[in-house]
């Protein structure tokens, strides 16, 4: 435990250093960041849950599942794009991940103004994207009759999953939504000018993770 | 190693409540947190007690309690086997002992976020209560299904409470894994990032290494109870076919098509083969600490202690299928995971030799928790050898679903952590209160305790062996049985019933001690762990008056040659022992 033998040290000797090292393991990592990345790990075993599951029964369903691609599309001029709105809602939702990067840098320069607006603008991206996603589940329901319980293309359960798990993920968005909201109102009413606005990266942790589901659920619900 | 300054632990902003409800019911101090966490958790434990003896009555003496008809039955049984596990001893073991020691032994102020933590436990009381509106009469009565919920007969007709009941049982469940999360979350991020100086990982007390891992399980392994909660309850009210397959119940075909019912199973069981580590590892480290501590002797190889401990959390996560043998599955698979399941005995098995070699020629003082302590490491070698039994596919599949399974998991799981509870209570009470517990109380409750799960559970491997199946409410009107086999169920029911009454004699303890108990002083057992530090007994808010304590050395040094006395603390600098 002598102090100048870590002195000249690669990265593993650094990882080492800070977990047999007393007071905190992640160095310089505020406390409720820690917090999230934990949540988020915890989170991350639930949505591999259901996408687990959701593999599960579609290999082991007795009807046939139906074309994503076809289920899909959306009518562009005429003619049938397959995916067209996933593919907005999808570049919706990254965008916002844009935006939210650059609050955090904004925050980390202390400049409050934009950080609000940076936070307010993935708010409303974030929320245009719930929009959509009511849009389509909208026209599932009503244009193709597929319910939870019942597809007339087919399997049953293709409804009750893509319900579940895309319903489960636009509550996380949702809850983000409101979560960037309060905090880009707290930033500007300067809440956070005490510290050193790393709530500002713990909100886009979350955000970010939210993001990176959806390429998961994308994947594999709209691609496969 | 560096000692920085302390970021945020010196400087934390403590709540400091005016009224007597912001100080004792809406508390955000981790002690008060614990205190009400172990109180609701002991509560809901005796509805489960009071369910088991009612069991035991009908098992031994059938039809002698008229009222006690077959659904009552089968509720009592999943009442107690979901209350036991979840509700007593996870939130007891996480909530109570987890609360109390981690910021106390860590040499923090409190948890990083007592606001939540706070949460944690009236949402947990919330679960709580829910679980218990199974029993509004006029509805069902709670689920009949069996702690393992397996569908599709628990939500299919003629299953009691299948339709209020497993409501109820489903949203306590998901409710109770938010609470849990609050806590838990709580927990990892106080020992990964608010220890106090000098206090490296390799010098925390194993209970907190325990309570770590267990943490760590739960917050990985409750999301699929979780994901799976919520699928039942869609295909309960919904109508979806997620575990459903097509089927006829009671004469009719049911709307449901294509579903899955083992995927339920796989997810069950993902959650719930952790979650007898999520149970077993906290009651680990505390039972090492309480060997340590009342041996007079440092634990016997600590890192290893601390890897095994790690090791058996990865391991637990490869093991859940061993669950699922009868299941129809197929023989590689089952024989990987009676593997997998066959290798957890290593780990474990370095534990069990780490604690015998810790009293091998030891200074043993036999204390009322040390009592526990060592009765806590037979009992959890007797169920853990069966457990090597039922890990075999080929030795399972005859065993599966009879006596023998009760017998081995209420000795691995269910007796040895409440063995364990009843030590660490012991243990930890004076810090808690300033008074000690009574003595001859104490080893009266012991002996009867301990003698008496060996009488109830020691039969049952027997029962097992001839073949008599669980969960059946009447066994015995058939002649397949010997008489002999009966009157030892007799003999176990008697047991139970006298067993059960006699831990009235703790909660009794635990009253009449917090009044009129002997005065504790500091620190009553000699023992090094930061809590016995604390410049007030009971400990004050904010644990540590006005500067945190600085740890010079691991929590084991007992016994040491040279020394003046047989402990050091924690917080002595090596210069004043050299």
């Amino acid at each position: 435990m002598a102090e100048a033998a870590h002195e000249e040290s690669g990265p593993l000797t650094t990882i080492v250093n800070d977990w047999s090292s007393d007071v905190s393991t992640f160095k310089a990592v505020p406390w409720g960041k820690a917090m999230m990345w934990i949540f988020l790990l915890s989170d991350t075993f639930i949505f591999t849950s259901f996408l687990v599951s959701y593999m599960t029964v579609r290999m082991t369903s007795t009807d046939p599942w139906p074309e994503p691609s076809a289920v899909f599309a959306l009518e562009f001029l005429g003619t049938p794009v397959p995916l067209l709105l996933i593919a907005i809602m999808t570049f919706i939702l990254i965008t916002s991940s844009g935006t939210m990067a650059m609050a955090v840098n904004m925050g980390y320069a202390r400049r409050k103004k934009q950080v609000f607006w940076l936070m307010l603008a993935t708010a409303l991206l974030g929320a245009s994207f719930v929009g959509m996603q009511a849009f389509e589940w909208t026209k599932l329901i009503t244009g193709e009759g597929v319910k939870a319980w019942t597809n007339p293309m087919g399997s049953a359960q293709f409804g009750s999953f893509f319900f579940m798990i895309t319903g489960f993920h636009g509550l996380h968005v949702s809850a983000g939504v409101v979560y960037l909201a309060i905090v880009a109102w707290r930033v500007l009413r300067g809440k956070y000018e005490h510290t050193n606005y790393e709530i500002v990266e713990i909100t886009g942790l979350y955000w970010h993770f939210v993001d990176l589901v959806w390429v998961f659920i994308f994947a594999f619900f709209y691609l496969w | 190693m560096a000692t920085a300054e302390i970021p945020y632990q010196e400087t934390m902003p403590l709540h400091h409540p005016k009224t007597w409800i912001g100080k004792y019911v809406f508390s955000q101090d981790h002690k008060v947190i614990a205190v009400q966490y172990g109180i609701t958790a002991i509560a809901v434990g005796l509805v489960a007690l009071v369910l088991s003896d009612l069991m035991r009555i009908q098992i031994a003496w059938p039809g002698e309690m008229a009222w006690f008809v077959e659904d009552f039955y089968y509720q009592s049984i999943t009442m107690h086997g979901m209350i036991m596990v979840i509700y007593l001893l996870t939130a007891f073991l996480l909530g109570a002992f987890g609360n109390f020691t981690v910021p106390l032994m860590c040499g923090a102020r409190d948890m990083v976020f007592p606001f939540v933590n706070m949460l944690s436990y009236w949402v947990y009381l919330i679960s709580v209560i829910i679980l218990l509106l199974g029993y509004i009469p006029g509805l069902g009565g709670p689920t009949g299904a069996g702690w393992t919920l397996y569908p599709p007969q628990t939500i299919t007709e003629g299953t009691p409470g299948a339709d209020w009941g497993i409501t109820t049982m489903l949203a306590s469940l998901a409710v109770f894994i938010v609470a849990f999360t609050m806590g838990g979350l709580n927990y990892i991020t106080t020992i990964l990032q608010a220890r106090t100086r000098g206090m490296s990982l390799m010098r925390m007390p194993l209970t907190v290494w325990g309570i770590f891992v267990a943490t760590f399980l739960g917050l990985l392994a409750f999301p699929a109870l979780f994901v799976s909660a919520v699928m039942m309850i869609l295909d309960l009210k919904i109508g979806t076919s997620f575990f459903m397959p097509a089927i006829v119940s009671l004469g009719e075909t049911l709307a449901y098509d294509g579903g899955q019912p083992l995927l339920f199973q796989h997810l069950f069981w993902f959650f719930g083969h952790p979650e007898v580590y999520i149970v077993a590892l906290p009651a680990f480290g505390v039972v090492s600490d309480l060997i340590s501590v009342h041996a007079r002797k440092n634990i016997f190889g600590y890192r290893l202690m601390v890897w095994a401990l790690v090791f058996i959390g990865i391991l637990s996560f490869i093991v859940w299928a061993h669950h699922m043998f009868v299941a129809g599955m197929h023989p590689y698979f089952g024989f990987f995971f009676a593997t997998t399941t066959l290798i957890i005995a290593v780990p474990t098995a370095i534990k069990v030799y780490n604690w015998i070699l810790t009293l091998w020629k030891a200074n043993i003082k036999l204390t009322v928790p040390m009592l526990y302590a060592l009765s806590f490491v037979l009992t959890f070698i007797m169920g853990g050898i069966t457990g090597l039994f039922l890990g075999n596919v080929i030795i399972d599949i005859p065993l599966s679903d009879t006596y023998f399974v009760v017998a081995h998991f209420h000795m691995v799981m269910g007796v040895s952590p409440i063995l364990a509870i009843f030590g660490g209570i012991y243990h930890w009470y004076p810090k808690l209160t300033g008074r000690m517990l009574n003595d001859t109380v104490g080893k009266w409750h012991f002996w009867i305790t301990f003698l008496g799960t060996y009488i109830i559970y020691f039969p049952m491997h027997y029962l097992g062996f001839i073949g008599v199946p669980r969960r059946y409410y009447e066994n015995f009107d058939s002649s397949f049985y010997p008489q002999s086999a009966q009157d030892l169920n007799e003999l176990i029911s008697v047991t139970a019933l006298f067993v059960g009454a006699a831990q009235l004699l703790y909660i009794g303890n635990l009253i009449w001690s917090y009044f009129y108990g002997k005065p504790a002083g500091d620190n009553p057992w000699g023992a090094n762990s930061l809590e016995w530090c604390t410049p007030d007994t009971p400990p004050s808010h904010g644990n540590w008056g006005d500067k945190l304590p600085t740890v010079h050395r691991w929590a084991y040094d007992y016994s040491v040659p040279g020394a003046e006395r047989d402990f050091i603390p924690q917080n002595v600098p090596q210069e004043q022992t050299a």
